[in-house]
């Protein structure tokens, strides 16, 4: 490349703005400080990149998957694609006529949709899935469907990932949905058959009918010339208002044909590991890249392309070359389809005739398939199957290609601990960003890490999607362990103890401040981890309402405001309704506070409401209204007893077997304010139907005919995990005492922020432990936990209620400390669907602080 | 952008333009804890510290765009004294708006100092912080 702009800056030209066009300009603007490269990007769409790879929540959410604008050295032209190349000139033509030279040109085109060639692929009603403007134009096709023929049907042609997306999709916007695929089973690509038989028992069980193994035929109009049945090869006819083919994707690559640059047999422009075409002033990324024969169609692969070109890009403007290469990708996915997990990873293929056996798990009622498949000696994982439980996912691909650690039935049981430190070194730890296990220890060692946050900001390990989180952990312990650093229990720079070593000193010798505890065992005057961490403790020993005195400044604002901070600096107020149980009077009331302090309001997922976008010197007014007619905390902002759910029970259902409300409104009573590690979730069920989803709660109980039973350390969010039966058949006394030894055991024991799932997948001896300790009583630590709760039921005091009876804590809720009546300007609202959102006026300005 | 690091204490302000306003009792500031100030439209967080120093930086949590560092929970790194935002947690210096968790980003800080005569806290703003 010799040519420049008449400025010296030579000119880069970017044919697509998709995911791949926007991460490559994104790299060369982080990383070109010296201004090499002037960009022009020419986008076909009319909106700048977005991300599709989120596309169906657009429908389901009205998700914004706008992509950060580019600064301002980027030129955008959009809704204007490039139809020609000049090679011998270096220049683009544009629809519009426009003629764009170029030193540089990358082809970052994308892909579109495959649709077979069927007959009726044309008629209205048939939709593909891959645009913005595509999913408009299925949401309005659909809003009509179903107001004209609410009963009428609709089918995604395509089992695969993107065929099933679209079928969720579909099934949000009302629509009766069939999937069809012609493999005999969905997910062919990621899936082996009895993975892809158990996704569909899941995906039948939401109410969508699959057709596999059956190639469609033809596509039918009906009286109004719009698509109303489709025919399969089997003769099935399925009526259909709406189709939506999803059946693999093709890359846009007639632009390289147009300007003879070669290109795959199926497609694709060939480029070399570099991603350079055979002419050096071109390259090509993403999913119109035929790289090593192949074309890529997740996102990780493009992005790495991205990556790699614009390393090259700025070795050339500098004139020297670039060691970078695409080297292949690692197409391991774990996804959640509507609800269910799925992770497919290394070679799920692989059978006896390339020297493999395969072990696999299936459990039909809970709806689980695992699959792990080993070398012939059984010795070395090489891939495998989840579907239904995939949180072994992590840790079992940071394994392929390497030795078990024991049995291969060990592995596929091994729930969701992760390996420890030995992995080998060219294990891919983090998939997102490309980091070996060699790459993090290089940097723990070369730079001297030694904390977590450290690590993921210097190698990046963790930083995308924090699914390998815990094994970039365990690396880093590994390490330190190794150096002769004691490896962390330490809560922070400040204390040397963990939490529950701390809790024991402060009980024990009856510590009851934070100076106190910080000058005798600590150092420094501590931080954001442990200064919340110790107020929890001294909530939990009792020790005075969490405003009082020098404890008003180790609160977390949330604590310190008795509110929930939201995005844009307001709070939001939740205030108890035990059980879920509440007269229409206080609903009225519930209803005119947020009305008159016109607050945005949302039932939350605990039967609770969350009323939003509270100013901070409004919460008192507003906690005045609620205390006074007869509500208290509901604790929403502390880590402490948020709700204990409940079905309605005997009461009223015709199944029900005890009275989950009265039990649940006890227990909430009992627990409420109760401050702990980390919010605890609750929920009381009145049969075994579960309706209150007991067994994904910290303690769930169930009704049975013989009493209660009791189940501990379930969690949904993030990690979900299902609660392990403690104990069955209890009565109401037995029950209450169980739950009360449980959840002190759980605040003496737990680290900060441990919720009891994790907390008892770390305990020594787990549940049969657990069990010894709380039911059986083996360390003869039961009396003194249950007198440590009665202590709190009986100390027990509305938060809101004491704050509003004490003029010192009142004086904190103001805007500004100089003229406390005028509301903070910052703090600005719009409309949708009837109620206030949140609008930013400054955004985040971190160009505007950078030195 | 530039920005200019103040020295959070120390004599009036040599910008003429600047004067120093007065906010509050220095008693009603509780000890590590912030509080807002608005001052000619700026909003500035205002920390007592455990020592009794004061200090002044920008309410504007950069990496959020929200007001909200006069809420954040005052402590220590490594002997320095900071506050961590209440929305991502990003560590700042208070003596010099520094995020120590992405040197990169710093508040801007704002002259601040207890008038010996009224016991008022005052908080000075130069041009370049005005809107």
């Amino acid at each position: 490349m010799t040519g420049a702009g008449e400025d010296g800056h030579k000119r880069l030209v970017v044919v697509g703005h998709g995911p791949s066009g926007h991460r490559l300009v994104e790299a060369l603007r982080e990383r070109d400080r010296a201004g090499a490269w002037r960009i022009t990007v020419i986008g076909e769409e009319r909106r700048p990149a977005y991300d599709r790879v989120a596309l169906t929540s657009y429908l389901t959410e009205d998700a914004d998957l706008a992509y950060p604008a580019h600064d301002d050295g980027v030129t955008l032209l959009t809704g204007d694609p490039v139809v020609a190349i000049d090679r011998r000139a270096r220049t683009v033509r544009t629809a519009a006529g426009r003629d764009v030279p170029y030193d540089a040109l990358v082809l970052a085109t994308g892909s579109a949709p495959f649709v077979p060639p069927v007959d009726g692929r044309d008629l209205p009603g048939v939709f593909v899935y891959r645009t913005i403007d595509d999913l408009d134009a299925l949401r309005a096709h659909c809003t009509d469907l179903t107001t004209s023929r609410p009963q009428v049907g609709g089918i995604v042609v395509g089992g695969g990932l993107l065929g099933l997306e679209a079928a969720r999709a579909l099934q949000g916007l009302g629509v009766d949905t069939h999937v069809v695929e012609v493999a005999p089973w969905l997910m062919p690509r990621q899936l082996d058959e009895g993975g892809g038989a158990m996704l569909r028992r899941h995906i039948e069980a939401l109410g969508i009918t699959v057709h596999a193994g059956t190639p469609l035929t033809r596509l039918e109009a009906g009286e109004d010339g719009g698509v109303a049945r489709v025919v399969l090869a089997d003769g099935t006819g399925i009526d259909a208002g709406v189709v939506v083919f999803s059946a693999g994707i093709r890359p846009r690559d007639e632009l390289a044909r147009g300007c003879g640059l070669p290109v795959g047999e199926r497609g694709g422009i060939v480029v070399d590991d570099t991603c350079r075409t055979e002419d050096p002033a071109i390259w090509a990324i993403g999913e119109c890249a035929l790289v090593n024969g192949q074309v890529y169609g997740l996102v990780a692969p493009c992005f790495s392309m991205a990556e790699v070109a614009a390393d090259h890009l700025l070795a050339a403007a500098a004139g020297h070359d670039s060691p970078a290469r695409f080297t292949g990708a690692d197409l391991s996915t774990q996804l959640k389809l509507m609800g269910v997990d799925v992770a497919s990873f290394g070679d799920p293929f692989a059978g006896p005739d390339q020297g493999a056996l395969d072990v696999t798990y299936t459990d039909p009622v809970a709806g689980i398939y695992k699959r792990l498949v080993v070398s012939d000696d059984a010795r070395t994982l090489l891939g495998g199957v989840l579907v239904g439980d995939a949180s072994a996912y992590p840790a079992l691909r940071a394994r392929v290609g390497a030795e078990l650690p024991g049995t291969p039935e060990q592995a596929l049981f091994g729930g969701t601990a992760a390996p420890d430190g030995d992995l080998p070194g060219a294990t891919r730890i983090c998939n997102c960003n490309n980091v070996t296990a060699d790459a993090l220890r290089c940097a723990i060692r070369d730079d001297g890490l030694t904390d977590l946050a450290e690590v993921k900001r210097r190698t990046k390990a963790g930083a995308t999607c924090g699914s390998c989180v815990p094994l970039v952990k365990k690396i880093l312990d590994a390490e330190l362990a190794a150096a002769g650093i004691e490896v962390g229990k330490a809560l922070c720079e400040h204390f040397d103890h963990s939490r529950a070593e701390l809790f024991d000193i402060v009980r024990v010798r009856g510590i009851t401040t934070f100076t106190e505890l910080i000058t005798e065992h600590g150092r420094g005057r501590g931080c954001d981890i442990c200064k919340p961490a110790v107020a929890s403790i001294l909530a939990s020993l009792g020790r005075g309402h969490i405003l009082d005195g020098e404890q008003a400044a180790l609160q977390d604002t949330n604590d310190h405001f008795l509110a929930n901070l939201q995005k844009n600096g307001t709070y939001s107020v939740v205030p108890r309704i035990p059980g879920g149980e509440i007269t229409p009077e206080k609903l009225i009331v519930i209803g005119e506070v947020a009305r008159d302090f016109g607050l945005y309001t949302k039932i939350t997922g605990g039967q609770r409401i969350d009323l939003f976008g509270a100013r901070v010197e409004q919460l008192p007014r507003i906690w005045k209204r609620l205390v006074d007619a007869g509500f208290e905390s509901g604790h929403a902002y502390g880590k402490a007893l948020r709700t204990v759910k409940s079905c309605v029970g005997s009461t009223w259902c015709r199944y029900g077997v005890r009275d989950s409300v009265g039990m649940a409104i006890r227990l909430e009573l009992r627990y409420r304010g109760l401050r702990a590690p980390h919010k605890l979730k609750a929920a009381v069920s009145g049969c075994a139907r579960e309706c209150a989803e007991a067994q994904s709660k910290d303690f769930g109980v169930i009704a049975t005919d013989k009493g209660w039973n009791l189940y501990v350390c379930g969690n949904g969010g993030m990690r979900p995990r299902h609660a392990d039966l403690l104990a069955s058949d209890l009565d109401d006394e037995r029950l209450v005492r169980l739950i009360d030894r449980f959840l002190m055991f759980y605040i003496r024991t737990a680290d900060r922020l441990q919720r009891t799932a994790s907390w008892l997948e770390a305990l020594d001896g787990g549940l049969d432990y657990l069990r010894e300790v709380i039911v059986d009583d083996r360390l003869g630590i039961c009396a003194e936990l249950e007198a440590a709760m009665e202590r709190h039921v009986g100390s027990y005091t509305d938060e809101w209620r004491a704050t509003l009876e004490d003029p010192d804590k009142l004086r904190r809720f103001v805007s500004f400390v100089n003229a406390p009546d005028v509301p903070d300007p910052s703090i600005v609202f719009e409309s949708e669907r009837d109620q206030i959102k949140p609008v930013l006026v400054a955004g985040p300005r971190l160009e505007v602080a950078r030195r | 952008m530039t920005t200019t690091t103040l020295r959070p204490t120390g004599p009036a302000p040599r910008d003429g333009g600047a004067r120093w306003h007065p906010v509050c009792p220095y008693d009603d500031l509780i000890p590590e804890r912030g509080a807002c100030a608005l001052i000619d439209g700026v909003q500035v967080a205002i920390f007592r510290t455990f020592d009794g120093e004061l200090y002044a930086l920008s309410n504007l949590d950069p990496f959020s765009g929200a007001h909200v560092i006069s809420r954040g929970i005052l402590g220590t790194r490594g002997g320095v004294p900071t506050v961590a935002s209440p929305m991502y947690k990003e560590v700042f210096d208070l003596r010099t708006g520094t995020c120590l968790d992405d040197p990169q980003v710093a508040l801007p800080t704002f002259p601040i100092r207890r008038d010996p005569a009224t016991g008022l806290v005052e908080v000075a703003l130069t041009h370049e912080h005005r809107q």
